[in-house]
């Protein structure tokens, strides 16, 4: 059988984020690239962290390597690099939608202007009840990725995938 | 001093600062004034400790002895960390802590947009990474100078107070120890002198709307970037290295 990058992808795509557990690794972004060794019969996965200080990377790495081997794939190396950064431009479409779904507003599109000190983040969309009449209540969250918000309607708190 | 031997240093500076400034805020895990600055100091330090680790894997692999990041982290004696005096000051109260972390982020966040140029691939795309967490400290510490100087009576007396007794520190930041000429000039490093001005401005215009007075220049401590350090880093690393020294070689 031929391995080809399509047949570890689709493995890729059972793992998920250990601490937003509806996004897959590769909706996440994380995954950079795969690279399959024919001569040494290995597959190396190229993974980027979200945040420097992710305490999920090296759970991650331990699940994809598991994943790899369950199907059948011994010699699996993971390869985290820095460059490029990681960027919530990454996230996928279904990912963003997924995200929505499970109560965590996704992060605004590109518009953002991410460079400005005191630039806030505007119209961030209720998860809940879907006003964009809400405020931030923190720029820091439940983990490195998130920031707290309050919907000013439904009075919900949630939490949104800031842009990054 | 050979061209490995000075990267090696170099980058030990920028990872310790972040080490052991990760490890001051940590401190505070527990015990914020609210739940949301808990989690916010505790996101920082995370960041920093994040940042920490790549520096000193790098560090390790420039020294080449087959030691681990960890090694390097816990397992060196206190005249070899070559963090800033500043970020080994302790927590105090909730005005030092935020003053502490806005001059040091003022720093930083210049010092690492500089690196972004660095002809070493290593700490240009570690300086790419930590600079987008940076903006989210230096926002936060900023707002916070503003809300604590231009707030009450009570707040504004405290954060002048503690920006007076840290003022001090913040000299050694921007003053270039032989690392950081040897760096620059091979343009692998920040360029301290070049930098200054900026970091000047961005703080002087942060004290102006939180109304507060920017100390006079006086008396500037240093030392930390040589390994001449206060009283507080040996207690700061009896706490941090304690399981390293029990227990070595411990993992999670």
């Amino acid at each position: 059988m031929t391995i080809t990058k399509d047949t570890i992808y689709e493995i890729l795509d059972q793992v998920c984020d250990p601490e937003i557990p509806v996004l897959t690794v590769r909706d996440l972004g994380v995954i950079r690239d795969v690279i399959i060794h024919h001569e040494y019969e290995q597959i190396e996965v190229i993974i980027t962290p979200t945040y420097s200080g992710c305490p999920a990377m090296n759970t991650i790495e331990i699940n994809i390597k598991a994943a790899l081997q369950e199907a059948g794939f011994n010699a699996v190396k993971v390869t985290t690099i820095l460059s490029p950064p990681w960027t919530t431009d990454w996230l996928t479409e279904n990912g963003r939608r997924k995200l929505k779904e499970y109560g965590i507003a996704p992060p605004q599109e590109k518009s953002f202007d991410k460079n400005a000190l005191f630039a806030e983040e505007k119209n961030i969309e209720c998860p809940h009840c879907g006003s964009t009449n809400t405020r931030m209540v923190s720029q820091f969250g439940s983990t490195a990725c998130k920031a707290m918000y309050q919907c000013k309607d439904c009075l919900e708190p949630f939490d949104y995938f800031k842009c990054h | 001093m050979t061209d490995k031997e000075a990267l090696y240093q170099y980058v030990l500076q920028i990872g310790d600062n972040a080490l052991i400034l990760g490890q001051r805020l940590g401190e505070w895990c527990g015990h914020g004034p609210v739940l949301e600055q808990d989690i916010a100091m505790t996101n920082i330090a995370l960041d920093l400790m994040g940042q920490a680790r790549s520096l000193m894997s790098y560090a390790a692999e420039i020294e080449g002895k087959g030691r681990t990041e960890d090694q390097v982290a816990f397992l060196r004696k206190e005249n070899e960390y070559r963090n800033v005096l500043l970020v080994e000051q302790p927590n105090e109260d909730f005005a030092y802590t935020i003053v502490r972390q806005f001059l040091f982020d003022s720093f930083h966040y210049y010092f690492q947009e500089a690196l972004l140029q660095s002809k070493d691939e290593r700490l240009a795309a570690i300086a790419a990474k930590s600079i987008k967490e940076i903006r989210y400290h230096l926002k936060y510490s900023s707002e916070w100078m503003i809300r604590l100087g231009d707030g009450t009576e009570v707040s504004h007396a405290k954060i002048q107070t503690a920006l007076d007794d840290l003022w001090m520190f913040s000299g050694e930041l921007t003053t270039p120890n032989e690392y950081d000429l040897k760096m620059a000039e091979a343009g692998i490093g920040a360029d301290l002198n070049a930098i200054k001005p900026a970091i000047q401005e961005k703080v002087a215009e942060i004290l102006k709307i939180a109304t507060l007075q920017v100390p006079a220049d006086e008396w500037m401590q240093s030392g930390g970037k040589e390994g001449r350090h206060t009283e507080n880093m040996g207690f700061i690393l009896s706490e941090m290295q304690y399981m390293q020294r029990a227990y070595p070689n411990m993992e999670w």
